[in-house]
């Protein structure tokens, strides 16, 4: 799960992080009223859930409350289109008005889970800022990494070694210490599974201030962590995402492609991808539809599919393992009479429960295109697209 | 032989109790598989078609000489079943359970390697050993007994695999579903070391997918230490870029976690690749026919 620039900095500010003075407005007069408490230059940002703001037009530097207004109401309402969103972009509907730290110098702050050491990592590096991922592939040893062990967590030691290395004078090692300890301790408080400054600025004056700041929180543990899924914004994610989410649906990714899948497992459901571009065809969305053994799960599934109109032929690939072919079936039957299904559907069942899953489709006289093996499955899903061309 | 459990294996279901665990520990059972006892606290002194109830892994390895554990917990209390397994000596863990947080894994991986237990998983369909033993939730009936060995991060696709095999007559000799999670106990390498060093096994299907650099590992492995012929198949060449977790995802892979990379990694290794997961049937049938 993500979350706005703002909230994490709010975030970052109450586990002592320094962050620029500030506020978010969500309409212009908002915006003025902040900018008017603020001193020197003013940045207005943009609050989405995407990267690119910056040369997208999403972030203004001002001089004044009157221009503050401006720039905010030229952004709120609008749909942001970067290089990291679909081509509609997404809605603005709040702005971050701080003041514009004066930088002298860059640097990046990140932690993140290394699924390899199975440990959580924190990097630094001199050369933060925008085009930190270029350093990391060109000159990767300008990347300082050190490694938390769990139970040990961040002491002042790892904290320090890191300070120095970033080549910072004696007063900023020791607020960059403090500020890495810091960002450990929020990081593992609220279960992230990223926690990133770019850039952490060292401003003209000596001090580390974070001037833009990426928290990204781990979906399994939102259970632990009520405050965080409140800061959930649905109107950044995808509409189909959304609802398929608040029906239990965790994996659907709307896609370009005229054939919807429902697979199960997220290594079929990629795969069953793969199959459909080698055999001429495009998906329509990824969905696995998990291991939950609910009939109502299916019919929720193909009600999402069946109401995106970029579909065309539904391709149901189930091989059952924790998931029971029975179940799905029994679901299909169920959507087929809560719904009308206006494409045709082609459906491959294996694996656990299979002789009665088949069964009950046999028995349920519904005219479904059935197929025995994956390719077959996914051959005639895009036969079906071609016919109704 | 085979690798990891087999007829000797003598298996605790914690979690038996609920529905997942006694519907799989039931069709583990109908596999063969010797389950000898089930944990479920406060169910102590129960039973499921005969296996004992234990309120606790402690007693359930003392009174039954439990040596493998399969976990079916809900993920809140998963990472403490994991624990509770590896303190009562447990040597084989395999955690079906998904959606166990990830900090909670740092922790149970950083503790299991004091432990020297061996975790499947989590996010895992376990392992099974054709014609022998069964942990996990696969369905049985794919299998086939022989002499080709399977390792995967996803569990469907492996049944995927494994049914082309059973299919074309190749039987397998066991098959592992590491899991897809960002920390698993088990990785490609742990699992080709232990089929390089099992006579019963000749060739190995290996099945990666996008994200993370496990295969680029596996490639080395392949490339320095294995004798064996690998089948390999990596899914997702065509998922759609984009859905990245900002700067510092793409600085620990870099470009690693792409399909094309993993797959020229594996190429170069020496692996044969099925390019279409309908293919990886066919293209272990061709590389076994070209050693006879």
């Amino acid at each position: 799960m993500k979350a706005h620039e703002y909230q994490a900095k709010e975030l970052l500010a109450e586990y002592g992080v320094p962050i620029p003075a500030g506020g978010v407005a969500k309409t212009a007069s908002e915006a003025r009223e902040i900018a008017a408490g603020l001193k020197g230059q003013i940045v207005v940002k943009a609050q989405v859930h995407a990267g690119g703001r910056g040369k997208a037009g999403g972030i203004k530097i001002v001089s004044t409350p009157d221009e503050a207004e401006q720039a905010a109401r030229d952004m709120l309402g609008s749909m942001l289109v970067t290089h990291q969103t679909s081509p509609e972009g997404v809605p603005v509907n709040a702005v971050l008005v701080a003041v514009a730290a004066d930088i002298e110098k860059e640097l990046y702050l990140g932690i993140v889970i290394d699924g390899v050491a199975g440990l959580p990592v924190i990097m630094a590096s001199e050369s933060g800022g925008m085009d930190i991922e270029e350093v990391a592939s060109k000159s990767p040893e300008k990347i300082l990494k050190a490694y938390v062990y769990p139970g040990v967590g961040v002491r002042p030691y790892l904290a320090r070694q890191l300070a120095f290395d970033l080549n910072l004078n004696k007063e900023q090692v020791k607020s960059a210490t403090e500020l890495i300890s810091n960002l450990y301790k929020l990081f593992e408080a609220k279960d992230c599974s990223l926690a990133e400054i770019n850039p952490l600025a060292v401003t003209t004056d000596g001090r580390l201030i974070a001037v833009d700041a990426k928290l990204n929180f781990d979906d399994n543990a939102l259970f632990r962590q009520r405050d965080v899924e409140e800061l959930r914004d649905v109107q950044q994610e995808d509409a189909l995402e959304v609802e398929a989410k608040s029906k239990g649906i965790e994996n659907y990714i709307k896609l370009d492609g005229e054939v919807g899948c429902l697979v199960n497992g997220a290594g079929l459901a990629m795969a069953a991808l793969d199959l459909l571009k080698q055999v001429g065809g495009n998906a329509a969305n990824f969905l696995d539809i998990g291991t939950i053994n609910d009939p109502d799960r299916v019919v929720q599934a193909i009600g999402i599919i069946n109401s995106d109109p970029d579909v065309k032929v539904i391709l149901v690939n189930i091989f059952g393992g924790m998931a029971r072919t029975d179940v799905i079936a029994q679901g299909l039957v169920a959507a087929s009479k809560q719904m009308e299904i206006k494409v045709p559907v082609v459906v491959r069942l294996a694996g656990t429960n299979v002789d009665e899953g088949n069964r009950i489709l046999e028995e349920s006289g519904l005219s479904l295109i059935r197929a025995h093996s994956f390719k077959e499955a996914a051959q005639k899903a895009v036969e079906a697209v071609q016919k109704s061309n | 032989m085979s690798i990891l459990v087999d007829k000797e294996t003598r298996l605790l279901v914690q979690g038996i109790t609920g529905g997942e665990g006694s519907f799989h520990t039931r069709r583990c059972v109908k596999y063969g598989t010797n389950v000898v006892a089930g944990v479920t606290p406060n169910k102590g002194g129960a039973d499921l078609d005969g296996i004992p109830v234990f309120n606790t892994v402690e007693r359930a390895v003392a009174e039954t000489g439990a040596d493998t554990s399969i976990i079916f917990v809900p993920a809140p209390f998963a990472a403490d079943a994991i624990l509770e397994a590896a303190d009562a000596r447990i040597k084989l863990i395999v955690c079906i359970t998904e959606g166990i947080p990830t900090l909670d894994m740092v922790m149970v991986s950083s503790h299991l390697k004091q432990k020297g237990a061996r975790l499947i998983g989590p996010n895992c369909p376990g392992v099974l050993s054709a014609g022998k033993c069964k942990v996990g939730i696969m369905s049985g009936d794919i299998f086939l007994e022989g002499n080709v060995g399977v390792v995967s991060r996803s569990g469907t696709l492996t049944y995927e695999a494994v049914n082309q095999l059973t299919e074309l007559g190749i039987g397998q000799s066991t098959c592992v579903g590491l899991g897809g999670d960002p920390i698993i106990g088990t990785v490609f390498v742990d699992a080709l070391e232990l089929f390089e060093q099992d006579p019963q096994t000749e060739a190995v299907v290996l099945i990666g997918e996008i994200g993370g650099n496990q295969e680029q590992r596996a490639a080395e492995f392949i490339k320095s230490k294995m004798s064996k012929p690998v089948i390999a198949f990596v899914a997702g060449s065509s998922a759609p870029p984009g859905r990245r977790m900002g700067h510092a995802g793409a600085i620990i892979t870099g470009s690693s976690g792409r399909a094309q990379e993993k797959i020229a990694a594996l190429s170069e290794a020496g692996a044969t690749i099925a390019m279409s997961p309908a293919e990886v049937g066919i293209t272990t049938r061709k590389v076994l026919a070209s050693r006879s």
